[in-house]
């Protein structure tokens, strides 16, 4: 979801007025944002969104209260290495690390925005350890780029175990690889042994793959 | 029978109790902190026991269609140890979260100066951040400590419909009724109250600013034991709709103060009360 997107469906909002105030006290003082950004979810509403049902307005608020950080809201990209990137840093790592899950979630779903380099690592690498499967889908979203690969697969194979549609996982087709596909088939073999089944997603993931190495086989 | 557990502790219970919860009617909860049977020696103990509360806790119950909030603070028991001091300065960046519904389990253990003084400190937080405040009455010399209590209350200046006494009995229902504050009682399989003794209380003083909760938590207690009372409310000749109001409506109407309540994936409560706080940030 892009912020311009963001922006576009917290304008339809009523409480439109408090986000409004809420981004300008946070770029005036970015210290205000502890309180404002734990607040937002109730003050600027918790349901989902009518055309966008996996986000709420108080999501979207938060999501732009931490671009608002940077101080390049749209762009939302401070220069990499810059002293006001460092700060960002601390803050948006200290809002996860303090934040319930609700308030962790908008940190993931900011981050790719952020620019915020390896420094968003550590967070997204917890979320993979949870059992929320709200994390988890979060955390192998855009911001997942950030991700080595071994700890990606991890991250894909833990959608599978948890149910997790595989559709939360972005650029999959792209990514997937051989070992992610050696994992894969290892977990049906054991799913079988167990009389269990691999949710279809999964199935299909391992048969692409198998495919392509099929082909590149006789490609070689 | 849709049932509020006003005060449960599901930390310390099982995946089978939220099954068997949901299966008996009861759709939402509200869990104070409190302690752990094992004291905590630090406040970074606390700040995890807090994540979890609003962050592992909920999520689990949503996995059976129970709503959970929780009421966040220092303990009684605990706040006599100065190691633990340190919870009241860590309090008001968790007081803002959505899922904290109130301030509690604060009050009296032993009635110390230190009690005092976090019992005191967490009231004005109370006001400070619009919560209402769950307040635990002591196990031993209940009668002088609620009365003790209800001063605490008074001087602080919150207002008494805004503050639930919790654990009440025969002795110290009268004085906690008369004060404003809303009744709160705890039914134990064998402490504390029975069911039959709740309706026989709620026969006696009626059923408004009641709550009726089981408490359950790492000791022999019993998740259902709500179910049951409103069972027995029914035998005793109260109404479907007296039990909803003890078991489902009161609650609300309690918990609703805080304007954080979020009920949105629940069937929409029938009756009126508190109105747009109910809805309030989920509309």
């Amino acid at each position: 979801m892009t912020p311009e997107t963001l922006r576009t469906l917290l304008g339809g909002v009523p409480e439109n007025g408090w986000f409004a105030e809420a981004e300008a006290r946070v770029r005036a003082d970015p210290d205000a944002i502890g309180q404002l950004f734990a607040r937002a979810g109730r003050m600027l509403g918790r349901r989902p969104l009518p055309d966008h049902p996996s986000w709420t307005a108080g999501q979207a608020g938060r999501v732009l209260l931490l671009l608002a950080l940077t101080g390049e809201p749209l762009e939302g990209r401070a220069p990499e290495g810059a002293a006001s990137t460092v700060t960002v840093r601390g803050r948006v790592a200290e809002l996860y690390w303090r934040g319930d899950p609700a308030e962790r979630l908008a940190v993931l779903h900011a981050l790719e925005h952020l620019g915020l380099g390896e420094a968003g690592v550590p967070l997204i690498e917890d979320a993979l350890r949870t059992n929320d499967k709200r994390l988890v889908a979060a955390a192998l979203g855009p911001c997942a780029a950030l991700l080595d690969d071994a700890v990606w697969r991890q991250g894909v194979v833990k959608c599978v175990f948890m149910e997790v549609p595989l559709s939360v996982v972005d650029r999959l087709g792209e990514r997937a690889d051989q070992p992610l596909a050696e994992m894969l088939g290892g977990l049906a073999r054991e799913r079988a042994a167990a009389g269990r089944r691999m949710p279809g997603d999964a199935l299909a993931l391992l048969n692409r793959q198998s495919l392509a190495k099929g082909w590149k086989a006789k490609e070689g | 029978m849709r049932v509020f557990d006003p005060h449960i502790h599901m930390t310390s219970r099982t995946t089978d109790d939220y099954r068997r919860m949901a299966a008996a009617g009861v759709r939402s909860v509200v869990e104070p902190a409190f302690w752990l049977g094992q004291p905590r020696t630090n406040p970074g103990s606390f700040g995890d026991y807090f994540d979890s509360l609003l962050g592992w806790e909920p999520y689990r119950a949503s996995q059976y269609g129970v709503r959970h909030h929780a009421t966040l603070a220092l303990n009684p028991k605990e706040a006599n140890d100065p190691r633990c001091k340190g919870v009241l300065d860590l309090l008001p960046r968790y007081l803002e979260k959505d899922g904290v519904v109130a301030v509690g389990e604060i009050g009296y253990d032993s009635m110390t100066p230190a009690e005092d003084e976090a019992f005191a400190a967490q009231l004005d937080l109370a006001r400070e951040f619009g919560l209402p405040a769950l307040v635990h009455t002591p196990h031993r010399d209940k009668a002088a400590g609620t009365r003790r209590t209800l001063d605490v209350v008074a001087a602080s200046g919150i207002e008494p419909g805004r503050v639930a006494v919790d654990h009440l009995n025969e002795v110290t229902v009268a004085v906690v009724k008369d004060s404003g504050c809303w009744t709160g009682f705890s039914i134990y399989p064998e402490t504390k109250m029975s069911p039959p003794r709740m309706v026989a209380i709620l026969q006696e003083y009626g059923i408004e600013r009641v709550l009726v909760n089981s408490a359950a938590d790492w000791g022999h207690s019993d998740p259902l034991l709500t179910v049951a009372t409103g069972e027995a409310m029914l035998d005793a000749g109260f109404s479907a709709d007296d039990v909803d109001k003890v078991l489902w409506r009161n609650p609300i109407e309690f918990y609703a103060q805080s304007g954080r309540l979020d009920l949105s994936e629940l069937p929409e409560p029938e009756a009126t009360f508190a109105g747009s706080s109910v809805k309030r940030g989920g509309s």
